[in-house]
């Protein structure tokens, strides 16, 4: 048994990592979150603004990480529908107008503007879709200048002055709160760099990160950076505390209550999520632990012998 | 044949024949739509004076020709071009103003608008379809109850494969984890060959068409590509141009030297833009930041997040004076430790030895913090795949109840 362990092949580690993660998404186990005072702190420069404030939001990453960040995503959008603020959305990575549109469509399109009682948003006047623009940094250090020198149209094809909602906008500096969705290089990191630290009194930044990228932002807390989403567990904090106040009560009846769950349910993405993650992190540590007793038991053996 | 590939074999002709029978039983795997048609015709033309923001609506069946401005004077318009800037005279002082098509849906027709042109091919009528995906339940409560709008939904044979492709292109890429195989380097290879084309498509055209050519020949940018584009040449742009032929010249089989130039230049200025970003936000801002109070009295009310009214929309935690006061001292004594472990010009030996120590603990913390966010995030992508896989795919679970028929 111990030589079957000490050898034990790559592929056992696996099999059992995939049972970790696919049973409790089967079986739909779910957790409640405790925000942390990063999430509340997202929440709360969030809750800040008054209807008809500007946000810019960057979508700064592609479908290989929409697994982590897709939930911010979609939650940030869902905040600032709340909060009936302009949305201009924006993206330093190619495939980011694309999961700009599919979060557009998945809450704007398909949820909020369907909720019965709601002056549905329409494009131009309350969202725009900016489009993707190469460059990364030198974007961002344009764009806080001067934005029509780079944006002449929207990822339409419009001509910015031909979209009321950027009637008088200049540059970013001019939005109320800036949240950035950020996969890696061309990402949060960079909007501290370029645009917040310059331009500390006119730009507040929030932000949602791969995990990979949380420990090299938590420096930038909170000067720089007053809120911060760190991987999947950041996004369920946070749709906890959107959920908390947002979402009405589930109704008695059967049909209404399905129906809630079809509309509400779209904002449990990271929640969800969370039981593969305790699962799969119990596995990980279970075999630290067990890597190290055999690493000590042998060296112990090998002493003795 | 090997007993290996026997087992394989067996293994994956059992899955086809369950795959089988989930979508012939429970419709698992299909993807449905909903047409919507649009109509849209030709109602008039729009120009916008520069005066006041005033929008003056001219018909098509009344050509523009005199306009009477807010003061009682008249003056001549040009006649329509259709998207194009014109110029007006306006006592003694020439204004550019810009003609603009408005198009409108059939159905909000008003009596007054122009007659509504019948042919197929007419330039002043747009039809069109879009289809959007709807789930399953809504497909199959719309065709029981057999109305107007059940012969809009319909079964979609494109997305249908497309749903297919990227779960049987998943299970390729997981088939890594037992062994490099053919299935694996095929769903990679297109990967790689899609991920490459796309980005040269989108990059072409959300970068080099309206910032590049649409900044020196805007005429023919608008007219072929993006009629929304404004603007004139901006001849300055020659000079990206310009170093951007140099750029690709490496391609060429002489004078692949001439690239290094734009490369440089490259080099350089990103180079100075990194500098400059680093020694501010991350050198001096740093150093900033780690000057902090050891003791951090929290006022509830100082400390409390107001919104733009003034009222407070949430208090700050009853334990923050001390959790602050105790991460300051954290942070201060774990920069300080790493960074007498990097200072090797003293022996690390007796305190200088001890603090280097405590620097150590305080790196392998971060890296372990590191590792544990990378598992989370890892784990977190394979989740989604699984998810994609046992809901959008073989619907073994749905949390959103879009399979589910009936009430729930």
């Amino acid at each position: 048994m111990f030589e079957f362990f000490k050898n034990l092949d790559r592929r056992w580690v696996f099999l059992m990592m995939g049972f970790a993660v696919i049973v409790p998404i089967l079986v739909q186990v779910k957790f409640t979150e405790t925000p942390t005072n990063l999430a509340r702190a997202v929440f709360n420069e969030f809750e800040k603004l008054e209807p008809g404030d500007k946000v810019l939001l960057s979508f700064d990453y592609d479908p290989a990480s929409q697994g982590e960040l897709q939930p911010m995503a979609t939650l940030f959008v869902r905040h600032a529908c709340e909060k009936k603020l302009k949305l201009y959305f924006m993206a330093l990575w190619p495939l980011g107008p694309q999961m700009i549109d599919d979060t557009v469509r998945n809450v704007i399109l398909e949820e909020y503007n369907e909720r019965e009682g709601v002056t549905p948003l329409v494009y131009g006047e309350d969202y725009v879709n900016l489009g993707f623009k190469s460059g990364a940094e030198g974007v961002i250090k344009v764009v806080v200048t001067n934005m029509r020198q780079l944006y002449t149209t929207d990822s339409r094809g419009t001509a910015i002055d031909d979209i009321p909602m950027m009637d008088g906008v200049k540059n970013i500096r001019q939005m109320d709160l800036m949240a950035n969705v950020s996969a890696g290089g061309g990402g949060t990191k960079e909007w501290v760099q370029y645009a917040v630290t310059p331009y500390p009194d006119d730009i507040t930044l929030v932000a949602g990160c791969t995990g990979v990228q949380a420990p090299l932002l938590y420096p930038y807390i909170p000067q720089q950076l007053p809120g911060l989403l760190g991987a999947i567990k950041g996004a369920a904090e946070y749709e906890a505390l959107v959920n908390e106040k947002y979402n009405p009560p589930v109704p008695d009846d059967p049909k209404e209550a399905a129906k809630w769950q079809t509309r509400y349910e779209r904002y449990t993405e990271g929640v969800r999520r969370m039981s593969p993650q305790l699962f799969g992190h119990l596995l990980i540590i279970l075999l630290i632990v067990a890597a190290n007793v055999i690493y000590f038991v042998e060296k112990k053996r090998e002493g003795s012998s | 044949m090997k007993k290996e590939t026997l087992i394989w074999t067996i293994i994956l002709i059992f899955g086809a024949a369950l795959l089988a029978i989930n979508a012939a039983t429970r419709h698992a795997g299909q993807v449905h739509v909903q047409s919507e048609p649009h109509d849209h015709f030709y109602v008039a033309d729009e120009l916008e004076l520069p005066w006041g923001g005033e929008v003056l609506v001219a018909r098509s069946a009344t050509a523009p020709g005199t306009y009477v401005h807010p003061s009682g004077e008249t003056m001549t318009l040009p006649p329509r071009s259709d998207g194009e800037v014109v110029e007006l005279v306006w006592k003694d002082t020439t204004v550019r103003a810009k003609w603009r098509k408005v198009w409108k849906p059939v159905e909000e027709r008003e009596e007054g608008d122009i007659a509504l042109p019948q042919e197929d091919d007419s330039p002043d009528r747009k039809t069109w379809t879009t289809y959007n995906q709807v789930t399953y339940k809504e497909y199959v409560e719309a065709t029981r109850a057999a109305g107007p709008d059940a012969r809009t939904y319909s079964f979609s044979w494109t997305r249908t494969v497309g749903l297919w492709v990227g779960a049987l292109f998943t299970l390729a890429i997981f088939s890594f984890l037992y062994r490099d195989n053919p299935f694996y380097k095929f769903a990679e290879s297109v990967v790689v060959g899609v991920s490459a084309g796309y980005w040269m498509v989108v990059s072409f055209w959300d970068v080099l068409v309206p910032n590049l050519l649409g900044k020196l020949w805007p005429g023919m940018v608008k007219s072929w590509a993006m009629p929304g584009l404004d603007g004139e040449t901006e001849w300055l742009y020659l000079v990206p141009l310009i170093l951007g032929i140099m750029l690709v010249w490496r391609l060429a089989p002489k004078g692949a030297w001439i690239s290094r130039w734009p490369l440089a230049f490259i080099i350089g200025t990103t180079a100075g833009m990194r500098m400059v970003g680093f020694i501010h936000a991350d050198f001096l801002s740093q150093i900033k930041n780690s000057v902090k109070p050891i003791y951090f009295p929290v006022d509830s009310t100082s400390n409390a997040i107001y919104n733009k009214a003034g009222e407070i929309i949430a208090m700050p935690d009853s334990y923050l004076t001390i959790w602050s006061s105790l991460g300051n001292i954290i942070i201060i004594v774990g920069v300080l430790a790493s960074l007498v472990y990097f200072f090797f010009s003293i022996e690390h030996k007796g305190i200088v030895g001890k603090t280097a120590k405590l620097g150590i603990w305080f790196l392998m913390v971060t890296f372990g913090a590191a590792f544990g966010y990378t598992v989370m995030g890892r784990i977190a992508l394979l989740a989604i795949r699984v998810e994609f896989l046992v809901d959008d795919w073989l619907w073994l679970i749905d949390p959103l109840h879009r399979h589910a028929i009936g009430g729930g």
